[in-house]
Formats: C-alpha cells, structure tokens, sequence
C-alpha cells in the first residue's frame, strides 16, 4: 500500500480538519441563536476550512504522482476497508476549489436567504465535508458514502429554499443522481469481490479482463455522466438551478459537477483502461453532441439562469472531451476547464443572485438597461461573461484552448466541430450581455419617472457584494494571464495517469482472451472509419 | 445450568406474570408502562449477561447458541423500544391497556422461544404463542370505526391459513427424513433437495409461516391492512419484532437446506425479486403512512432474503444486520407517526405539512429513518444493503443485485416524498407539538442509533458474523 502513499508530514492532519471542521461547525451551529451571529459563524467556519486548506498549495510535492498528505486508519478490518485519504495532482486543485467557494456560498445568501438560517446553515456545512470528502477519500466506498451522503444536504438546499417548482427539481435532481450512482456501489463492491480491495490505488493495478472492464466501466461512467452532466442525462440541471437558492446554484456549478469529471480520472479511465479506450469514440461523440446541444439550447433561453445552466451543459461537454482524448493536453485542458467553470460559472450564479435580488425575476426582459444604474454590477458580468465564453485573456480560453489542441493533434475533425461550441458560446454570452446591459430594442432609454423609480430598486453592488466578485475576478485573470502553476502542479499525476492507461490498454491477458483482442481490433476501425 | 442459561425466559415470562394479576386489579396506564417498562428493562439487562452462553434443553429441543441470544437481546430490546415509543397508549381502549402490555410480553416470550428451537414442532408452538398473542391485540383499537376489526380477522385468517401450509410442509419433511430435529435434518435434506422436488416443495411450504410473519411476497396480502387497521403502537411491534423472529427461522432452514445453490436458492430468489418489485411499486401511491410503510417493508423483506438465500458467513451475517438495522428505522418512523398523532388516529401525508416546524426533532428523526430505510450513507440502512449486496455479489448473483439497487432506486422516491412532506410541504397554522423529555431523548436515540451504527458498525456485525457461525 506505502507503494502509493506519502504519510502527511505536516504536523497536524489536515485532510480530516478539513472533514471534521465543518461537521463541528454545523454541530455548534445547531446550539446558536439569532440569524446574524449564525451568519457570522458560518462565515467563520468556511474561512477557517479555507485557510486550513491553503497549505495543500504551498506544501504540495509537485514531483511526484503518489498520493500526499495521506492519512489511514483501520476502520472496518472484517472487510479490509480503511478511513484513508489523500489527494494528488488530480485532486488537489478540487479540494481548494471547494474550500474557497463555500465561504463565497455563504456570503452570497447573506440576504438572499431569509428563512430558517440555522438549517441552511447546517445543511451547507455537511454539504461541505461530503464534497470535500468526495474528492480525497482513496478508498472507493469511502468515496461513495460521501458521493452519496452529498446528495440529502444538497436536496434539502433545493427543496426548502429553492423557487417555485422545487418539489419537481429537487426530486429529479435526487432521483437522477441516485440511479446513476446505485450502479456505481456494485461496481465497487463487485470490485471488491474480484480484487479483496477498496483501496483506489490497488483498484488501479488490478488488471481486469477486458469484458469485465467494459461492465465497470458502463455501472461508473453511467453515475459520472449523470453528474457531470452529459448529453442526454443533462434534463435534470437546468431544472435544478433554476430552482436552487443562489448558493445551491454556486454548488452545483463550481462543484458538484467537476465530481463527474474527477470520477471519469480516478475511477474509469486507470481503473478500466481497455473499456475507456474502448468506447472512445462513444463518449467524444456524446461530449460533441454536450457541447453543441447546450450552446444551442442556452442560445434560447429567455430566463438567465436557464442560460448559465445549459452553457454549463456545454463547457462540462469540454471536460469530457479533454479527458477522452486520452492526451496530456485534453487532460490537462479537462481539470483546468473544471476548476475555470467553477470560478467562472459560479460567479455568474451570484450575479445572477444578485440581481434578482433587487428585481425578483430571472428574465432577461425584466433586467435589461442595467448598464445605466448599476455599472460596477456590469463591469462584473463583463468579466465573467467574456472568461465564460473563452476570451483570449480570461482563465476559460486557456483550458479551452488545450482541450482544443489536444482534439485537432489526435482527431482534427473533433476539434473542428467542438470549435462551433465554442462560437455559441460566444452568442449567447453576448447576446445576454447586450441585452441585460445595453439593450435598445425598444427604441428609448428610460428616463423621468420611469429612470427613477428603476433607480431606486437598482442599487449598485455593496461592500459584500463587490468582495465576492473582485476574489473571484483575480483568479479569472491569474488563470487566465499565468496558468502554469496549476498546470505544473497536475503534470506528474496526469503523467502518470496517461502510462496507466497505457500500460493498462495493452492487456496482459489479451492472449487468453481471443475475444478481447477482436473488440479492440473492432474499437480502433470504429475510431478510424468516424474520423 | 437450565437456570442460568433459561433466565432470559422465565424473566420475561415473570414480566408477562406479573402483568396478569395486574389485569385483576385497577392501575393507571402510568403504572401499568412503569411497571412493563422496569421488568423489560430488568429483562435486557439478563439477556444481555446471557450473550454467549450455550447450552440444549428439554430433549435437545431448545438450543441456546450465539444466534438465539443475539435475536433474543434484538427482541427484548425492540419490547423495550416498543413500550417507550408507546407511552400513554393513547391509541388502545382504556380498559384494555395492562391487558395490552401483557399480551406483547407473550408475543415477545413466543418470539424468545422461537429463537432457541432447533425441532419442528418445538417451532411450530413458539410461532404460535407469539401470533396467538397478536391476534388479540389488533382489534384492540380506541373507536377508529370498524377497520381494527377487520385488520384482527384478516390477521387471523391468513396467520391460520399460513399455519395450515407450514404444518402441511412438515408432514412432508417428516415423511421423508423421519425426524424433526433441525440438527438431524441438515445432514439428510441437502441430499433429498438434491434428488426429490418433493423436498424443495415441503421446504417452501414450511417457510411458508415465516413468509407471512415477515410480509414476504406470497404471503404479503395483510401487511397493509393490519398496519392500518391497527393501533400505532400495535404496528409498531407487528412491524418489526415478528419479522425478527422470522428472519431467524429462514436462516436455520435455509441453512438446513444446504449452502450449495440449488432449487431452493431460485425459488428464494424469485420470492425476493417479487417481494421488491410488489412492495415498492405499492408503495409509491400510498397515502397513508401506515400503509406506505407496511408496502416498504414487503420490500425490506425482499432485501433481506437476498441476503438469507446466499447461505453463507457474509450474506446471512448480513441479512442479521439488516434486520436489527430495519428494526431501529422503522421504530424511528413509528416513533414520529405515534408522536404526530395524540388521538391514535391514521397519519398521512397531510399530517406531516410543517412538520419541521411544529417539531424539529420529530422532522429529524423521520429524515434520518426514512432515509436510512433508502440506504443513504452514513446510516445503518446503507451499511446493511451494502453487507447484503457484497455477500450476493460474493455468490455471483449479480442479476439479483442489478434488480436490488434498481428496486432502491424506485424506493428512495417515495421515502423522498415523506422527507418532503416533513421538511417543504407548505406552512399552515397547525400547533406546535409538545414532546415530553422521555419522547425528546427517544427521537435523539434513534438518530444517533441509526447514524452512528452506520459510521461504525464494525461490534454489531462481529456479533452478526459470530452468529451465523454457529448454523452454518
């Protein structure tokens, strides 16, 4: 096991601070009294997670592929299953990104929410352990208890404080995700069976035979692509951000989707090497079919936060196409592009809160002319806006830059057709900008009576509001400008991965199994004759 | 040496004693609980000195092993839970309430002796005691119409019905193995199973009985309408320490079938993919509580046999777990019905509108149980459906774990629309519900049971492991 380990040298366990840190918060929280203290504590808390995370940047070994800052426990010895966590390069940049979002999460409800402080706040809290959770355990039903203990705090979000049409979003964001990932605790425990291990790594070595492989490969990447969300699990997302509270929105943006592309890294691409490259072309096909049907979609879209969601339909179609490109560019662009939309995207979402906040409608008719009242509010989603559409500068271009040379250096014609995503998105983004900001389709600007009144409701950003988006800002440009810290600190992981998958797709049993060999003959004249 | 290891028995038949010559006299419904609460509570307490003794009695009939004691501290611990969850019995006619404590202390004593007999009639008579007590006190209902008396008959006549079969059943085994005792059968049914279809029929007709106490697929017909018909805390007990006691006897006989797969295996199989698919489908249009959960619970049984039918070490420690995981869940949704409902009456979904509001802690108890019941981590609920579907998948039954978690999947919804009921039905103006401190600690108990059981499981599953150990 040590063989892919480095014990936590650091002289505190700060991967379980980070997991028991906001359970004690939510613990306490449950003792307070009075909306604005809770406020204040929740605020704390997420700081205090955030800081304690800070030193997975600074202390992180950027040489190795092994997995750091490793903790293990036994925990359950009749069934070889141990509470160890750690992360690598993989999933380093996620964690931090969650533990700089949810202080964000917090901040953005401080008026948005109105109702019943003390569950939202507790709600958010454990949500926050189980995401966390997610992206550091290494032991695959460690994994899914917090894959699927995720999903109770994160309904609770939706359908207490969510719109009008929550029971139906919070019960098909619930059902959706719970059938996808149903069938990823039988992979895992069927794993179990063949290999007497939980343990990820081990998981990793374990060399299936290839038709085995494709059936994990199916049970993980079904619950992965109804994450993510791919083309056609997708129908589920826009209806859950649409009516999700702004925080709920900022989750399930900046977070809860990059778990689909974390668990197509970690689990079906080292573990089922022979399947992934298997159904290649299946998932570039589908992640096309993401990118151009989400572009399309949100071109539509009358209601902004509709908008957002389907584009995250389309950037999250990136993703996959930057993972199954099976290169170390569309990897690369992959994880870059995950932590991109979730800065990006999840700004756009406290926007949007934002502004419904002063004009209680998500219509992009009802929130046009902004320009005029609210120009530091503008200037906002000017940024954010351009980086979601990958404007040379912004931190989205670079990702989608990589995954888009990483597609035309292996399937030139990929690269081709996802470059349309790529100008839809210029189109909607504009068009919600030249709408919401400018917007004389009527013919007259408002003046008089009108003007003021417009006024009064719509006041510029405040003090809380501005901090928000000017941290968030600072890494559009950072990314955007100098992403080859990042980029440094996933090399030697998605080096590592990309051998595994090279060493795994040659299959040592091949020559045992004639049939193997046939189906990957079969997947290889699939791949030419498409391309 | 039959005092010591007998203890547990003649506590609890002392306990039942004792209330009958309080049936004499006029008591208090306080004093009557205090009375039932102390002795059970006196009960456990020798139950437990009793884990791990051993020991035959009464011509080798009675056998006293890891698996009876661990079923029986299960059982008497549920009667303890079952009194405290029901204080007050607001829902049982006044006259009747010492009566009522009585005859669940029977029921439970039946359900005891059930656990240690190891010899067909030996069985037979316990199953008896245990239901004969419980055909008494369905009806035993404060005026909710005419439905507790019918919820009495039907459980009558299927429970008689069921009897009938599982005698029936008997002869066969009997006729073709020339004895009774369980021990002597092993040795001679795996080989009749093997070579006679007689012996797989007579097998099935004798689980017949414990299909019915469980609410297993053929014989489910009563699960709803006896937990409707009855009182809250009549359900309570009906729902969960029967099916205990059942789960205990499908693990002697299917051990006494042979652990090799064989017919026996498929047509387990069959009941419990039926037991699933009725169950949860049922339940997703039910409205009334009682009902949704009697449907969920034909489903439990389902998940359950899944894990008895593997017959070995892992799925029937499994199938241990699940059950004492299923017994916490559904006392802690029974716990908040009983709670909600200060007249006795039927709860349904419109009872439960603002439920977070008007009671925190009932609102939490129910999001944990039913939540728990949906197998979400880190509850017992998940634990026990991940122990199960491990020891399947260690058997290769893979198509039966495909139909399982798709069957989990269907089932979350409806568990998801009681969550939903609890916590984002609209606010009406509905008072608040005052919890006394006994109710208060109750509901924690049950949340922290079912959660922290789930977190770490690892002393009540080795007490699970040990216990198969001993039939298998």
């Amino acid at each position: 096991m040590e063989n892919y380990l480095i014990l936590n040298t650091l002289n505190y366990p700060i991967l379980s601070l980070l997991l028991i840190v906001p359970v004690v918060g939510a613990l306490v929280a449950m003792f307070l009294r009075g909306d604005t203290l809770l406020k204040i504590w929740g605020l704390a808390v997420t700081l205090v997670t955030a800081l304690i995370s800070l030193p997975l940047w600074t202390s992180f070994d950027q040489t190795t592929a092994k997995y750091q800052f490793v903790e293990l426990r036994h925990w359950f010895p009749a069934l070889n299953l141990d509470y160890v966590v750690g992360v690598d390069g993989i999933s380093v940049l996620l964690v931090l990104l969650t533990t700089l979002v949810m202080p964000l999460c917090v901040l953005c409800s401080w008026t948005y929410i109105k109702t019943r402080w003390k569950e939202f706040l507790i709600v958010t809290l454990l949500m926050e352990t189980a995401m966390i959770g997610v992206f550091v355990s290494l032991n695959t039903v460690l994994f899914w208890i917090f894959w699927e203990g995720m999903l109770v705090p994160m309904y609770l979000i939706i359908a207490i404080w969510g719109g009008a049409r929550k029971d139906y979003a919070s019960i098909k964001f619930f059902l959706y995700t719970f059938c996808g990932s149903i069938f990823l605790l039988v992979a895992i425990v069927s794993m179990y069976i063949t290999t007497g291990t939980f343990f990820i790594p081990e998981l990793m070595n374990a060399d299936f035979g290839f038709s085995y492989q494709v059936w994990i490969f199916l049970a993980c990447a079904l619950g992965f692509a109804i994450k993510m969300p791919m083309f056609p699990f997708h129908t589920w997302l826009p209806a859950a951000h649409v009516e999700a509270p702004v925080a709920g929105s900022v989750i399930l943006a900046s977070i809860l989707l990059k778990m689909g592309g974390y668990g197509f890294l970690r689990f079906c691409l080292p573990m089922a090497p022979a399947a992934s490259l298997y159904f290649v072309p299946l998932l570039l096909v589908m992640s096309l079919i993401s990118i151009i049907v989400g572009g399309y979609l949100a071109l539509g879209q009358s209601d902004i936060k509709k908008l957002i969601a389907y584009s995250s339909v389309g950037h999250m179609g990136f993703v996959t196409l930057g993972i199954f490109l099976l290169n170390d560019a569309g990897i690369k662009g992959a994880m870059l592009q995950m932590i991109n939309h979730g800065i990006t995207t999840g700004a756009l979402f406290i926007l949007i809160g934002i502004i419904y906040e002063r004009t209680h409608s998500r219509e992009i008719a009802d929130n046009s002319k902004l320009g005029m009242f609210m120009p530091i509010y503008v200037t906002f989603l000017g940024i954010f806006s351009l980086s979601s559409l990958a404007f040379p500068g912004t931190n989205s271009f670079v990702s989608e830059f990589l995954v888009l040379f990483g597609a035309f250096d292996k399937y030139p014609l990929v690269g081709a057709v996802s470059i349309l995503g790529a100008i839809l998105a210029a189109a909607y983004m504009l068009r919600l900008m030249q709408k919401m900001v400018w917007d004389d389709s009527d013919g007259h600007v408002p003046h008089g009576e009108h003007a003021e009144e417009r006024k009064s409701t719509l006041f510029d950003c405040n003090i809380r509001e501005f901090i928000q988006l000017a941290f968030l800002t600072i890494f559009v440009f950072w990314i955007g400008l100098h992403p080859t810290p990042l980029l440094d600190m996933m090399d030697s992981s998605v080096a590592h991965l990309l051998h595994q998958i090279d060493a795994g797709s040659l299959l040592p049993d091949a020559a045992h199994h004639g049939e193997s060999h046939a189906l990957l003959e079969g997947a290889g004249t699939w791949i030419k004759n498409l391309f | 040496m039959l005092n010591t290891v007998f203890m547990p028995e003649i506590a609890l038949m002392l306990t039942a004693l004792v209330l009958f010559f309080m049936t004499l006299g006029k008591y208090r419904t306080g004093t009557v609980q205090a009375v039932s609460l102390v002795l059970t509570a006196i009960t456990l307490v020798i139950t437990f000195a009793s884990l791990g003794t051993q020991g035959l009695m009464f011509y080798d009939v009675y056998q006293i092993d890891a698996l009876s004691q661990l079923f029986k501290v299960v059982i008497v611990f549920g009667l303890f839970l079952v009194f405290i969850l029901g204080s007050g019995l607001v829902g049982i006619e006044e006259k009747l309430h010492t009566e009522y404590n009585m005859f669940l202390v029977i029921s439970a004593l039946g359900l005891m002796f059930l656990s240690s007999s190891v010899e067909l009639l030996t069985i037979l008579l316990s199953l008896e005691i245990s239901s004969y007590a419980l055909y008494v006190v369905i009806p035993f209902r404060r005026g909710q119409g005419r439905l507790h008396v019918e919820a009495g008959i039907k459980y009558i006549l299927f429970g008689a019905a069921s009897t009938g079969l599982t005698l029936y059943g008997m002869s066969y085994i009997f006729g073709m193995a020339h004895t009774t005792y369980l021990s002597e059968l092993s040795e001679k049914i795996p080989a009749l199973v093997a070579t006679q279809p007689l012996a797989i029929i007579a097998i099935i007709l004798v689980m017949t009985a414990f299909f019915y106490k469980l609410a297993m697929f053929p014989m489910h017909f009563w699960a709803p309408d006896i937990y409707q018909g009855a009182a809250n805390e009549t359900t309570s007990f009906v729902a969960t320490l029967p099916k205990v006691g059942a789960v205990l006897l499908l693990l002697r006989f299917v051990a006494v079938a042979g652990v090799d797969i064989s017919q026996v295996t498929w047509v387990l199989a069959a009941i419990a993919v039926l037991s699933m698919v009725f169950g949860n489908f049922s339940a997703l249009v039910q409205t009334d509580l009682k009902r949704l959960l009697a449907y969920s619970s034909i489903a439990h049984a389902g998940y359950v046999m899944i894990g008895i039918l593997t017959a070995d070490a892992m799925g029937m420690a499994a199938a241990v777990f699940y059950v004492i995981g299923y017994l916490l869940m559904n006392l802690g949704a029974f716990y908040v019905i009983y709670n909600i409902a200060p007249a006795g009456q039927n709860v349904t979904f419109d009872d439960l509108k603002g439920l977070s509001r008007r009671s925190p802690l009932l609102a939490l108890t129910l999001l944990v149980s039913v939540f728990g019941m949906a197998g979400i981590p880190p509850t017992i609920g998940f634990i026990g459906k991940f122990m199960i579907f491990t020891g399947a998948l260690n058997k290769g039954f893979y198509a039966l774990v495909v139909i399982a978690v798709m069957n989990a999947a269907v089932a979350s919804f409806y568990y998801l629309k009681m969550a939903r009921a609890a916590y984002c039905a609209a606010d009406d103006e509905r008072a608040t519900i005052q919890l006394s401190f006994g109710a208060k600690l109750m509901g924690t108990f049950f949340i922290l049971a079912i959660i922290l059981i789930g977190a770490l499981p690892q002393s009540i599953l080795a007490a699970a492991k040990q216990a198969v150990a001993t039939i298998l």
